[in-house]
């Protein structure tokens, strides 16, 4: 999850406090409301989730578990699993102590699980949920060699330009809708007087998430999914045309600020910094939904108000892209209480638990009857909107689905070749060759 | 079998014997299952593939000797061994003997060697921090801009460039003005600038005054206007340039040259025609100060902090050695009137071998398994090119790799360059001990 790396990358600048909050709390019981004693459903039944959740994202998803015991009378344990879900909960398994429902944070982990047999199949009346009021595409997300494991409870959005408007309104700039205005507003805020983009190449991730965002709108839905499995190479003719697109921007110095060396030596808190601090050196800002949080939360200024998005415009004769990720709950198929974590995924299904977080922030639901009025601002049901209008067009980040030695390492594979890329935006043709040959490597092993 | 041969093996020797290995077996235990278990198991499991399934001979071997990232670690390993012990025993030797002949000299070592006390993952964060490449928070680079600018002032207008599509061009970094007319004001609109970053004395934009009009005139301005603005012209609130190098050129020779006046104008009164040119000096980008931290520079950083952090620990220790050394050979050499660099070389650095070489070669091992220093000060981008062996191990078998085969291919490697170092090392035990 990128929101999740920029939250380490965060806590990482501040002091290396990642340690600190990567251990999260053992486990919450809450039955406050069972207690009523009102005769329910599933009285006396307790139900226990591992998330890797901590903080106020854990503060929110506890609200929304204790809707659910005021619904039904079950009880639940909250256990953190930290960063690493797929360790804690596999060694869980092993030792014969799994938890009933775990929200999985990444596609690779549960296909990993669903592959090792360790889940149980949605029932029939959470996979009628799904059908009805998701988009297809999150069915086929939580599904694996034909069964329907996950169901998508929590969505993130990786498609917005985050631009200051005071620096667009100097510059008479209108927020785009295609690439090439895109081009041309970022040349006029240039001659303004201020780069119009600030790059986080440091980091690595947030150039993958730019490909990605173009890739997925020039070359197609069809083409993403197959470069993701790695059925198409690298060195396809529509990753050498993203490339050629991204270049367009990564080579232009007008278009980033400090140019490529300067932007390699942004990391993801500077970038954002660069563009809403107090003083600015960049126009816009690329990267998801927790921008937002990044601005509101370290730098104090307002979002919808002294920082706004666009949707990620569309290349070419594209659709505009929208790329993200998710957490999907599951049921293990060791879980001891089946029945009532089936009906917690029923009531996560449901609009009315997306709405109990949706009102409290800092969550997308990709649950298309949530109503729109449930998030606290404008900007958030801006980004819900859009993520519900994707629809089936929308497509999991592709760094995410590759394996770690390719997608998510600091140093190698994509991270490394595309910050190659960003010091020599003319090497379209040796990137993809030098990215085809650590995929080549990776999805091997 | 020796014991049989022997005159006097008493029923006590003979229980002695037999008792001796009961109580070796639980440091022999220790030791099996610390150090001789894993290493047996590596050199096993490195030859096997990333899963550790299929057996693949050498191949994991090959991979290290081929893979770019792999050959830049040993590269940079190599560097390491060759630079860092040598430094910091030379550093730890001048600290000491210098040390010992200054008034404060107690204050000093602990100041030295107080670095020590630091984790090398603060260290490297503080490090990371000094080799800043901007120079608002990178304290050497700080410190190389304020010198470099004593001498040469920073351009006045970093990032200006001529408004695209209007009257005046780029050519290598420097602006040449189109021709106007004989008589017409020549027009140099720029862009690329915030109009607050101009200097408070700069007026709004105009030609120059009449009675300067008898030559080449114009006017060089900030073509930006708040919310538009038509380009190439000069509204209303758009200011001049005031400080701007102009020259003449006829051709390629420089005619005249002149300086912008607050409202932007310049004019050559006397020249009726001739090119317009700015030089690039008016717009270079500022210096920066170097990239510490760029692929060039990052190992020969790094290694500065790992001085840093070791020579207090050679000073130490090298001062202890110093402290033991007889007085006498120090005193005939004086009294032969030696001087105090012949001293230095002669004697004490003669005498003080063994201790250097202890040194040394506790630095050769401590260098090759160096990790923690390389993680934290090298920044992603670079974090290959300052690569060493121990961070390469450790990168393709937990980092993200998760190819165990190919790490354990490196830890081998890694084991057998220390063999040597560390035989030197029992050799010189055995025989100070002997």
């Amino acid at each position: 999850m990128r929101s999740l790396r920029a939250a380490v990358a965060l806590t990482a600048t501040l002091g290396l406090a990642a340690t600190a909050t990567a251990c999260g709390s053992g486990g919450t019981a809450s039955g406050t409301a069972a207690d009523k004693a009102s005769a329910k459903s599933l009285d006396g039944q307790t139900v226990s989730v591992a998330a890797a959740w901590t903080g106020v994202e854990q503060k929110n998803f506890q609200k929304v578990l204790d809707a659910f015991t005021a619904k039904t009378g079950a009880k639940t344990v909250y256990i953190s699993t930290g960063d690493n879900v797929s360790t804690l909960v596999g060694s869980k398994i092993e030792g014969g102590d799994p938890p009933d429902v775990v929200m999985m944070p990444q596609l690779g982990v549960l296909q990993q699980f669903a592959r090792k047999g360790w889940l149980e199949p949605l029932a029939p009346a959470v996979a009628d949920s799904l059908h009805r009021d998701f988009a297809k595409i999150w069915a086929d997300y939580g599904t694996v060699d034909g069964k329907l494991y996950g169901l998508y409870f929590k969505a993130a959005h990786k498609s917005t330009v985050w631009y200051s408007p005071a620096a667009l309104d100097t510059a008479g700039v209108k927020p785009p809708t295609t690439f090439d205005q895109l081009l041309a507003a970022g040349h006029t805020l240039s001659d303004n007087g201020l780069p119009a983009f600030s790059v986080a190449g440091e980091a690595g991730w947030p150039l993958t998430d730019w490909f990605e965002n173009i890739y997925l709108s020039q070359a197609g839905p069809e083409n993403y999914d197959k470069l993701a499995k790695h059925q198409i190479p690298w060195t396809d003719p529509t990753v050498v045309a993203a490339l050629t697109t991204l270049g367009k921007v990564f080579g232009d110095p007008q278009l980033v600020a400090g140019g490529g060396k300067g932007a390699l030596q942004t990391d993801f808190p500077e970038s954002v910094q660069a563009v809403f601090g107090d003083k600015p050196t960049a126009a816009m800002v690329y990267e998801g939904d927790f921008v937002g949080a990044v601005v509101s939360g370290e730098l104090k200024k307002k979002v919808g108000e002294d920082a706004k998005f666009f949707p990620f415009p569309a290349v070419g004769t594209g659709r505009p892209p929208v790329v993200g990720g998710g957490d999907a709950a599951v049921v293990l198929k060791d879980a001891k209480h089946k029945d009532a974590a089936q009906q917690l995924l029923q009531y996560l299904a449901s609009p009315e638990a997306g709405e109990v977080w949706a009102g409290a922030g800092g969550f997308l639901s990709p649950n298309k009857a949530v109503k729109p009025a449930a998030y606290p601002d404008d900007t958030t049901r801006q980004t819900a909107a859009s993520l519900i209008a994707a629809a089936d067009g929308f497509r999991f980040d592709l760094s995410d689905q590759a394996p770690a030695a390719f997608g998510g390492t600091q140093g190698s594979g994509e991270w490394k070749l595309l910050q190659d890329f960003l010091a020599n935006p003319a090497d379209v043709n040796g990137t993809a060759q030098r990215l085809e040959a650590a995929a080549a490597a990776a999805y091997k092993g | 079998m020796r014991t049989p041969t022997r005159p006097r093996s008493s029923g006590a020797a003979l229980r002695r014997r037999g008792l001796a290995p009961v109580f070796l077996l639980p440091a022999l235990a220790l030791l099996g299952a610390l150090v001789l278990y894993p290493i047996g198991w590596s050199v096993v499991r490195s030859l096997y593939d990333a899963p550790g399934t299929g057996f693949v001979g050498l191949g994991n071997y090959r991979t290290a000797f081929t893979d770019d990232a792999t050959l830049t670690a040993l590269r940079n390993s190599a560097i390491w061994v060759a630079v860092a012990p040598a430094l910091v025993t030379g550093l730890g030797l001048v600290f000491a003997v210098l040390t010992e002949k200054v008034r404060w000299g107690t204050a000093f070592r602990l100041l030295v060697f107080m670095p020590m006390a630091i984790s090398f993952l603060a260290a490297g964060i503080t490090f990371r921090l000094v080799y800043e490449q901007d120079p608002a928070r990178g304290v050497l680079n700080a410190a190389a801009v304020a010198v470099h600018d004593t001498f040469d002032p920073d351009p006045s207008y970093p990032g200006a460039r001529p408004r695209p599509g209007g009257p005046a061009t780029t050519s290598g970094g420097a602006v040449r003005a189109a021709p106007a007319p004989p008589g017409t004001a020549v027009a140099v609109p720029l862009v690329g600038l915030k109009p607050a970053a101009l200097p408070a004395a700069a007026k709004p934009a105009a030609a120059p005054a009449a009675g300067a009009q008898g030559g080449v005139h114009g006017t060089v301005w900030l073509d930006v206007t708040p919310g538009g603005g038509t380009p190439g012209t000069i509204d209303p609130g758009e200011r001049g340039l005031p400080g701007v190098t102009v020259r003449l050129l006829d051709g390629q020779r420089t005619v005249a040259t002149a300086t912008t006046a607050a409202d932007g104008s310049f004019a050559f009164p006397g020249h009726p025609s001739g090119t317009v040119d700015l030089p690039a000096a008016n717009f270079a980008a500022p210096y920066r100060g170097l990239a510490w931290l760029g692929p060039g520079l990052v190992t020969p950083a790094i290694i500065g902090a790992y001085l840093w952090i070791w020579a207090g620990f050679a000073m130490v220790v090298i001062a202890g050695g110093l402290a033991n050394l007889p007085r006498e050979t120090l005193e005939a050499a004086r009294m032969d009137g030696a001087g105090e660099w012949q001293i230095f070389r002669r004697i004490t650095v003669p005498q003080l071998a063994p201790v250097l070489g202890v040194v040394l070669v506790t630095m050769v091992i401590n260098v090759m398994k160096i990790f923690d220093l390389v993680f934290v000060v090298a920044p992603g981008p670079v974090q290959q090119d300052a690569g060493v062996l121990a961070l390469r191990l450790w990168l393709v078998s937990f980092g993200g790799g998760n190819d165990q085969g190919l790490g354990s291919a490196l830890g081998v490697l890694l084991l057998l360059l220390v063999v040597p170092a560390m035989v030197l090392n029992v050799r010189r035990f055995r025989r100070s001990t002997r």
